[in-house]
Protein backbone atom coordinates (compact mmCIF):
# COMPACT_ATOMS: atom_id res chain seq x y z
CA UNK A 1 0.00 0.00 0.00
CA UNK A 2 2.77 2.66 1.14
CA UNK A 3 4.72 1.16 -1.90
CA UNK A 4 1.77 2.49 -4.36
CA UNK A 5 1.19 5.44 -2.62
CA UNK A 6 5.02 6.55 -2.73
CA UNK A 7 4.74 5.62 -6.37
CA UNK A 8 1.48 7.32 -7.69
CA UNK A 9 2.76 10.50 -5.47
CA UNK A 10 6.47 10.30 -7.26
CA UNK A 11 5.18 9.55 -10.61
CA UNK A 12 3.04 12.67 -9.89
CA UNK A 13 5.51 15.41 -8.67
CA UNK A 14 8.04 13.76 -11.30
CA UNK A 15 5.67 14.98 -13.81
CA UNK A 16 4.51 18.31 -12.33
CA UNK A 17 7.98 19.10 -11.73
CA UNK A 18 8.69 18.48 -15.46
CA UNK A 19 5.88 20.55 -16.72
CA UNK A 20 7.47 23.22 -14.98
CA UNK A 21 10.85 22.67 -16.01
CA UNK A 22 9.13 22.66 -19.81
CA UNK A 23 7.36 25.95 -19.18
CA UNK A 24 10.09 27.45 -17.35
CA UNK A 25 12.30 27.08 -20.48
CA UNK A 26 10.02 28.03 -23.49
CA UNK A 27 9.29 24.76 -24.04
CA UNK A 28 13.21 23.74 -23.18
CA UNK A 29 14.59 26.16 -25.62
CA UNK A 30 15.55 28.80 -23.47
CA UNK A 31 17.78 27.66 -20.67
CA UNK A 32 19.22 31.30 -20.19
CA UNK A 33 17.52 34.80 -20.00
CA UNK A 34 19.40 35.81 -22.95
CA UNK A 35 18.10 33.20 -25.15
CA UNK A 36 15.09 33.44 -23.39
CA UNK A 37 14.55 37.18 -24.62
CA UNK A 38 15.59 36.36 -28.33
CA UNK A 39 12.45 34.65 -28.03
CA UNK A 40 10.41 36.52 -26.63
CA UNK A 41 10.85 39.17 -28.88
CA UNK A 42 10.77 36.75 -32.19
CA UNK A 43 7.26 35.80 -30.81
CA UNK A 44 6.04 38.94 -29.04
CA UNK A 45 7.66 42.20 -31.45
CA UNK A 46 8.21 44.76 -28.88
CA UNK A 47 7.82 48.31 -29.68
CA UNK A 48 10.48 50.84 -29.49
CA UNK A 49 10.00 53.30 -26.64
CA UNK A 50 10.01 57.09 -27.43
CA UNK A 51 13.18 58.18 -26.08
CA UNK A 52 15.37 61.03 -27.08
CA UNK A 53 18.67 60.75 -28.20
CA UNK A 54 21.89 62.98 -28.68
CA UNK A 55 23.68 62.08 -31.30
CA UNK A 56 27.79 62.18 -31.97
CA UNK A 57 27.17 65.56 -34.13
CA UNK A 58 25.17 66.82 -30.91
CA UNK A 59 21.95 66.42 -32.35
CA UNK A 60 18.50 65.73 -30.61
CA UNK A 61 16.30 62.93 -32.21
CA UNK A 62 13.63 60.38 -31.01
CA UNK A 63 14.25 57.27 -31.58
CA UNK A 64 10.70 56.21 -32.24
CA UNK A 65 10.70 58.82 -34.34
CA UNK A 66 13.45 57.08 -36.88
CA UNK A 67 10.16 55.06 -38.02
CA UNK A 68 9.87 53.96 -41.75
CA UNK A 69 13.57 52.43 -41.77
CA UNK A 70 15.32 49.40 -40.53
CA UNK A 71 17.16 49.86 -37.54
CA UNK A 72 20.25 47.68 -36.60
CA UNK A 73 20.63 49.02 -32.78
CA UNK A 74 23.86 47.74 -30.23
CA UNK A 75 24.30 48.67 -27.27
CA UNK A 76 27.87 50.30 -26.28
CA UNK A 77 29.87 52.51 -23.98
CA UNK A 78 32.60 53.75 -25.06
CA UNK A 79 35.44 52.91 -23.18
CA UNK A 80 34.93 49.63 -24.11
CA UNK A 81 37.96 47.57 -24.85
CA UNK A 82 36.82 43.83 -25.52
CA UNK A 83 33.12 43.39 -27.08
CA UNK A 84 32.07 46.84 -28.02
CA UNK A 85 35.23 46.74 -30.38
CA UNK A 86 34.33 43.34 -31.97
CA UNK A 87 30.87 44.77 -32.55
CA UNK A 88 32.42 48.21 -33.69
CA UNK A 89 34.09 46.59 -36.37
CA UNK A 90 31.08 44.28 -37.00
CA UNK A 91 28.95 47.33 -37.95
CA UNK A 92 31.74 48.87 -40.06
CA UNK A 93 31.69 45.85 -41.93
CA UNK A 94 27.76 45.76 -42.00
CA UNK A 95 28.56 50.02 -43.92
CA UNK A 96 29.94 47.54 -46.57
CA UNK A 97 27.39 44.91 -46.65
CA UNK A 98 24.40 47.37 -47.01
CA UNK A 99 25.89 50.22 -48.47
CA UNK A 100 23.01 50.52 -51.25
CA UNK A 101 20.43 50.68 -48.23
CA UNK A 102 22.22 52.28 -45.82
CA UNK A 103 22.71 55.31 -48.97
CA UNK A 104 19.07 55.28 -49.76
CA UNK A 105 17.87 55.50 -45.83
CA UNK A 106 16.08 52.41 -46.10
CA UNK A 107 18.63 51.14 -43.07
CA UNK A 108 19.89 53.05 -40.51
CA UNK A 109 22.90 51.43 -37.75
CA UNK A 110 22.17 52.97 -34.25
CA UNK A 111 24.81 52.56 -31.71
CA UNK A 112 23.50 53.33 -28.18
CA UNK A 113 25.30 54.45 -25.13
CA UNK A 114 24.53 53.14 -22.26
CA UNK A 115 27.33 54.93 -20.31
CA UNK A 116 25.62 58.48 -20.81
CA UNK A 117 27.74 60.49 -17.80
CA UNK A 118 31.07 59.62 -19.82
CA UNK A 119 30.14 59.54 -23.78
CA UNK A 120 29.14 63.12 -25.19
CA UNK A 121 29.08 63.48 -28.33
CA UNK A 122 33.06 63.99 -28.80
CA UNK A 123 33.37 60.71 -27.27
CA UNK A 124 30.67 59.37 -29.72
CA UNK A 125 32.82 60.62 -32.68
CA UNK A 126 35.81 59.48 -31.78
CA UNK A 127 34.25 55.55 -30.99
CA UNK A 128 32.78 56.14 -34.65
CA UNK A 129 36.32 57.34 -36.11
CA UNK A 130 38.26 54.59 -34.37
CA UNK A 131 35.52 51.87 -35.30
CA UNK A 132 36.31 52.89 -38.53
CA UNK A 133 33.41 54.32 -39.51
CA UNK A 134 32.76 54.59 -43.31
CA UNK A 135 30.56 57.90 -42.31
CA UNK A 136 27.20 56.75 -43.90
CA UNK A 137 24.37 55.39 -42.02
CA UNK A 138 25.75 54.92 -38.35
CA UNK A 139 24.76 57.06 -35.60
CA UNK A 140 26.08 56.72 -32.42
CA UNK A 141 23.86 58.19 -29.85
CA UNK A 142 23.36 58.87 -25.73
CA UNK A 143 20.13 58.64 -24.23
CA UNK A 144 19.34 61.96 -23.12
CA UNK A 145 18.67 61.41 -19.25
CA UNK A 146 18.70 58.40 -16.72
CA UNK A 147 14.58 57.32 -17.48
CA UNK A 148 15.25 56.87 -21.20
CA UNK A 149 18.54 54.86 -20.60
CA UNK A 150 16.19 52.93 -18.22
CA UNK A 151 13.43 52.81 -20.47
CA UNK A 152 15.54 51.34 -23.32
CA UNK A 153 17.08 48.55 -20.90
CA UNK A 154 13.93 47.36 -20.16
CA UNK A 155 12.63 46.96 -23.02
CA UNK A 156 15.87 45.77 -25.37
CA UNK A 157 16.37 43.46 -22.24
CA UNK A 158 19.67 44.94 -21.75
CA UNK A 159 21.87 44.25 -18.42
CA UNK A 160 24.88 46.07 -18.04
CA UNK A 161 26.80 45.16 -14.83
CA UNK A 162 30.18 46.51 -13.73
CA UNK A 163 33.40 44.08 -14.60
CA UNK A 164 35.39 45.71 -11.22
CA UNK A 165 37.82 46.50 -13.76
CA UNK A 166 36.52 50.38 -13.91
CA UNK A 167 33.99 49.07 -16.87
CA UNK A 168 30.98 46.88 -18.04
CA UNK A 169 30.52 44.03 -18.86
CA UNK A 170 26.69 43.20 -20.99
CA UNK A 171 24.96 41.27 -22.77
CA UNK A 172 26.58 42.63 -26.09
CA UNK A 173 23.90 41.81 -29.16
CA UNK A 174 22.71 43.81 -32.79
CA UNK A 175 18.80 44.52 -32.48
CA UNK A 176 16.85 44.31 -35.44
CA UNK A 177 13.78 47.04 -35.52
CA UNK A 178 11.37 47.06 -38.51
CA UNK A 179 10.13 50.01 -40.16
CA UNK A 180 6.98 49.87 -37.87
CA UNK A 181 9.71 50.82 -34.91
CA UNK A 182 9.14 46.70 -33.41
CA UNK A 183 12.04 45.30 -32.04
CA UNK A 184 11.52 41.86 -34.15
CA UNK A 185 14.71 40.42 -33.59
CA UNK A 186 18.35 39.96 -31.45
CA UNK A 187 21.30 38.51 -33.46
CA UNK A 188 24.58 38.08 -32.65
CA UNK A 189 26.39 38.97 -35.88
CA UNK A 190 26.07 41.10 -38.63
CA UNK A 191 25.89 38.98 -41.16
CA UNK A 192 22.86 37.57 -39.74
CA UNK A 193 21.51 41.00 -39.22
CA UNK A 194 22.58 41.76 -42.86
CA UNK A 195 20.80 38.47 -44.27
CA UNK A 196 17.43 39.48 -42.39
CA UNK A 197 17.50 43.13 -43.67
CA UNK A 198 18.08 41.96 -47.09
CA UNK A 199 15.75 39.68 -47.15
CA UNK A 200 13.02 41.95 -46.20
CA UNK A 201 14.13 44.76 -48.43
CA UNK A 202 13.87 42.79 -51.09
CA UNK A 203 11.75 39.81 -50.75
CA UNK B 1 11.05 18.79 28.58
CA UNK B 2 14.28 18.55 27.39
CA UNK B 3 12.97 17.85 24.23
CA UNK B 4 10.38 20.15 23.64
CA UNK B 5 13.32 22.84 24.84
CA UNK B 6 15.45 21.45 21.73
CA UNK B 7 12.49 22.23 19.64
CA UNK B 8 12.33 25.92 20.66
CA UNK B 9 15.84 26.25 19.70
CA UNK B 10 15.64 24.68 16.33
CA UNK B 11 12.37 27.43 15.84
CA UNK B 12 14.84 29.76 16.61
CA UNK B 13 17.73 28.70 14.37
CA UNK B 14 15.50 28.56 11.70
CA UNK B 15 13.57 31.44 12.03
CA UNK B 16 16.80 33.17 12.54
CA UNK B 17 18.72 32.12 9.71
CA UNK B 18 15.70 32.70 7.59
CA UNK B 19 15.66 36.54 8.88
CA UNK B 20 19.18 36.63 8.23
CA UNK B 21 19.25 35.58 4.72
CA UNK B 22 15.98 37.43 4.29
CA UNK B 23 17.45 40.72 5.48
CA UNK B 24 18.17 43.02 1.94
CA UNK B 25 22.57 43.74 3.26
CA UNK B 26 22.52 39.87 3.12
CA UNK B 27 20.45 39.18 0.29
CA UNK B 28 22.42 41.65 -2.28
CA UNK B 29 25.66 40.20 -0.95
CA UNK B 30 25.19 36.90 -1.35
CA UNK B 31 23.54 37.11 -4.90
CA UNK B 32 25.91 39.51 -6.00
CA UNK B 33 27.98 36.33 -7.44
CA UNK B 34 26.79 33.64 -8.74
CA UNK B 35 29.02 31.30 -6.32
CA UNK B 36 27.70 32.79 -3.61
CA UNK B 37 23.88 32.44 -4.54
CA UNK B 38 24.70 28.55 -5.42
CA UNK B 39 27.06 27.84 -3.21
CA UNK B 40 25.66 30.23 -0.23
CA UNK B 41 22.38 30.87 -0.48
CA UNK B 42 20.65 28.67 -2.09
CA UNK B 43 22.43 25.81 0.80
CA UNK B 44 22.17 28.17 3.77
CA UNK B 45 18.07 28.10 2.47
CA UNK B 46 17.31 24.30 2.24
CA UNK B 47 19.12 23.98 5.82
CA UNK B 48 16.52 26.54 6.93
CA UNK B 49 14.26 23.52 5.39
CA UNK B 50 16.58 20.95 7.26
CA UNK B 51 15.32 22.92 10.72
CA UNK B 52 11.92 22.93 10.28
CA UNK B 53 11.79 19.12 9.24
CA UNK B 54 12.20 18.37 13.40
CA UNK B 55 10.00 20.83 13.93
CA UNK B 56 7.34 18.53 12.64
CA UNK B 57 4.67 17.01 15.24
CA UNK B 58 5.08 12.97 14.83
CA UNK B 59 1.47 12.53 13.44
CA UNK B 60 2.32 14.58 10.61
CA UNK B 61 5.91 12.68 9.99
CA UNK B 62 4.00 9.51 10.35
CA UNK B 63 1.38 10.46 7.25
CA UNK B 64 3.83 11.79 5.52
CA UNK B 65 6.03 8.52 5.93
CA UNK B 66 3.23 6.87 4.38
CA UNK B 67 3.46 8.35 1.19
CA UNK B 68 7.45 8.01 1.28
CA UNK B 69 8.73 4.30 1.14
CA UNK B 70 12.05 4.72 1.41
CA UNK B 71 12.20 8.51 0.80
CA UNK B 72 11.81 8.12 -2.61
CA UNK B 73 8.79 10.45 -2.64
CA UNK B 74 10.85 13.43 -0.79
CA UNK B 75 13.63 12.56 -3.22
CA UNK B 76 11.98 13.07 -6.27
CA UNK B 77 10.52 16.58 -5.25
CA UNK B 78 13.92 17.88 -3.57
CA UNK B 79 15.55 16.40 -7.21
CA UNK B 80 13.04 18.64 -9.23
CA UNK B 81 13.12 21.45 -7.36
CA UNK B 82 16.77 21.59 -7.44
CA UNK B 83 17.01 21.26 -11.10
CA UNK B 84 14.85 24.01 -11.43
CA UNK B 85 17.43 26.48 -9.43
CA UNK B 86 20.05 24.99 -11.57
CA UNK B 87 18.55 26.65 -14.79
CA UNK B 88 20.95 29.91 -15.47
CA UNK B 89 17.65 32.05 -16.17
CA UNK B 90 16.03 30.92 -12.85
CA UNK B 91 19.25 32.40 -11.13
CA UNK B 92 19.07 35.48 -12.65
CA UNK B 93 15.35 35.48 -12.51
CA UNK B 94 15.41 35.21 -8.29
CA UNK B 95 17.74 38.80 -8.73
CA UNK B 96 15.57 40.76 -11.10
CA UNK B 97 12.21 39.39 -10.22
CA UNK B 98 10.56 39.89 -6.71
CA UNK B 99 7.57 36.87 -7.59
CA UNK B 100 10.73 34.62 -8.39
CA UNK B 101 12.61 35.69 -5.51
CA UNK B 102 9.54 34.76 -3.04
CA UNK B 103 9.21 31.22 -5.11
CA UNK B 104 13.03 30.75 -4.27
CA UNK B 105 12.97 31.80 -0.74
CA UNK B 106 9.63 29.49 -0.24
CA UNK B 107 10.64 26.64 -2.47
CA UNK B 108 14.48 26.08 -1.14
CA UNK B 109 13.61 24.97 1.99
CA UNK B 110 9.88 23.73 1.89
CA UNK B 111 10.46 22.07 -1.34
CA UNK B 112 14.41 20.60 -1.37
CA UNK B 113 15.46 21.05 2.11
CA UNK B 114 12.04 19.84 4.25
CA UNK B 115 11.62 16.23 1.95
CA UNK B 116 15.31 15.62 1.74
CA UNK B 117 15.64 16.06 5.60
CA UNK B 118 11.88 13.62 6.12
CA UNK B 119 13.85 11.33 3.57
CA UNK B 120 17.54 10.96 4.08
CA UNK B 121 16.51 8.95 7.04
CA UNK B 122 14.42 6.43 5.28
CA UNK B 123 16.40 6.14 2.45
CA UNK B 124 18.25 2.72 1.90
CA UNK B 125 21.86 1.31 0.88
CA UNK B 126 21.15 1.82 -2.80
CA UNK B 127 18.40 4.99 -2.89
CA UNK B 128 21.35 6.84 -0.79
CA UNK B 129 24.13 5.48 -3.41
CA UNK B 130 22.05 6.12 -6.15
CA UNK B 131 21.01 9.66 -5.20
CA UNK B 132 24.81 10.41 -3.67
CA UNK B 133 25.96 9.18 -7.37
CA UNK B 134 23.86 11.50 -8.92
CA UNK B 135 24.84 14.23 -6.96
CA UNK B 136 28.79 13.44 -7.68
CA UNK B 137 27.95 13.65 -11.47
CA UNK B 138 25.75 16.83 -11.69
CA UNK B 139 28.57 18.53 -9.56
CA UNK B 140 30.51 17.27 -12.39
CA UNK B 141 28.19 18.04 -15.14
CA UNK B 142 27.18 21.74 -14.20
CA UNK B 143 31.01 22.22 -13.06
CA UNK B 144 32.76 21.46 -15.97
CA UNK B 145 29.70 23.39 -18.42
CA UNK B 146 30.49 26.28 -16.29
CA UNK B 147 34.51 25.89 -16.21
CA UNK B 148 34.02 25.73 -20.51
CA UNK B 149 31.45 27.83 -21.30
CA UNK B 150 33.12 30.84 -23.09
CA UNK B 151 29.84 32.57 -22.88
CA UNK B 152 28.01 33.59 -20.05
CA UNK B 153 25.07 31.68 -18.72
CA UNK B 154 23.53 34.56 -16.40
CA UNK B 155 22.86 38.38 -17.77
CA UNK B 156 23.80 39.45 -14.36
CA UNK B 157 27.29 37.60 -13.47
CA UNK B 158 30.99 37.59 -14.88
CA UNK B 159 32.65 35.27 -16.79
CA UNK B 160 35.35 34.96 -14.18
CA UNK B 161 32.61 34.28 -11.70
CA UNK B 162 31.03 31.72 -13.92
CA UNK B 163 34.25 30.06 -14.17
CA UNK B 164 35.38 30.20 -10.43
CA UNK B 165 32.22 28.58 -9.56
CA UNK B 166 32.81 25.40 -12.22
CA UNK B 167 35.96 25.35 -10.40
CA UNK B 168 34.07 24.88 -7.04
CA UNK B 169 32.01 22.34 -8.21
CA UNK B 170 34.44 19.95 -9.65
CA UNK B 171 35.93 20.61 -5.82
CA UNK B 172 33.02 19.44 -4.10
CA UNK B 173 31.96 16.64 -6.57
CA UNK B 174 35.59 15.45 -6.55
CA UNK B 175 35.77 15.68 -2.11
CA UNK B 176 32.11 14.08 -1.87
CA UNK B 177 33.44 11.42 -4.14
CA UNK B 178 36.77 10.56 -2.35
CA UNK B 179 34.40 10.75 0.99
CA UNK B 180 32.02 8.07 -0.43
CA UNK B 181 35.02 5.67 -1.77
CA UNK B 182 36.53 6.31 1.90
CA UNK B 183 33.03 5.05 3.26
CA UNK B 184 33.05 2.35 0.59
CA UNK B 185 36.06 1.01 1.36
CA UNK B 186 36.91 1.58 5.45
CA UNK B 187 32.97 2.18 6.44
CA UNK B 188 30.47 0.54 8.72
CA UNK B 189 26.80 0.45 6.04
CA UNK B 190 24.79 1.37 9.60
CA UNK B 191 22.58 3.17 6.76
CA UNK B 192 19.30 0.75 7.20
CA UNK B 193 19.12 1.96 10.59
CA UNK B 194 16.57 4.34 10.01
CA UNK B 195 14.74 2.52 6.81
CA UNK B 196 11.91 0.02 7.25
CA UNK B 197 13.03 -3.01 9.07
CA UNK B 198 11.27 -5.78 7.01
CA UNK B 199 13.75 -5.30 3.80
CA UNK B 200 11.01 -7.31 1.73
CA UNK B 201 8.38 -4.77 3.09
Amino acid sequence: MRLLRTLFVSVALFLAGGFVVYAATDRLQAFTTEAARRIAVRQHPVGVPSVTLETQSGAHIDVAGLRGKWLLIDFIYTRCPTYCVALGSEFAQLQDRLAAPLANGAVELVSISFDPAHDVPPELASYLQRARSRGVGWLAARPVGRDGLDQLERTFGITVIPDGLGGYTHNAAIHVVDPRGRLIEIVDSGQSAARLVLEHLDP
Amino acid sequence: MTARLRSVDVACSAALLFLVLLAPPVKRALEASMTAQMLLQIPLLVAVGVFIARLLPIRATRVIADWNYRGIGGLVLATMTSMFWMLPRTLDAAVTDPLVAVAKYASAPLLIGLPLALSWPRMGFIVRGVFLVECIATFFRLGWLYLISPDRLCNLYLLDDQQRLGQLLLLIGAALFVAIAWKLVWGRFDSLSGAPRKLTG
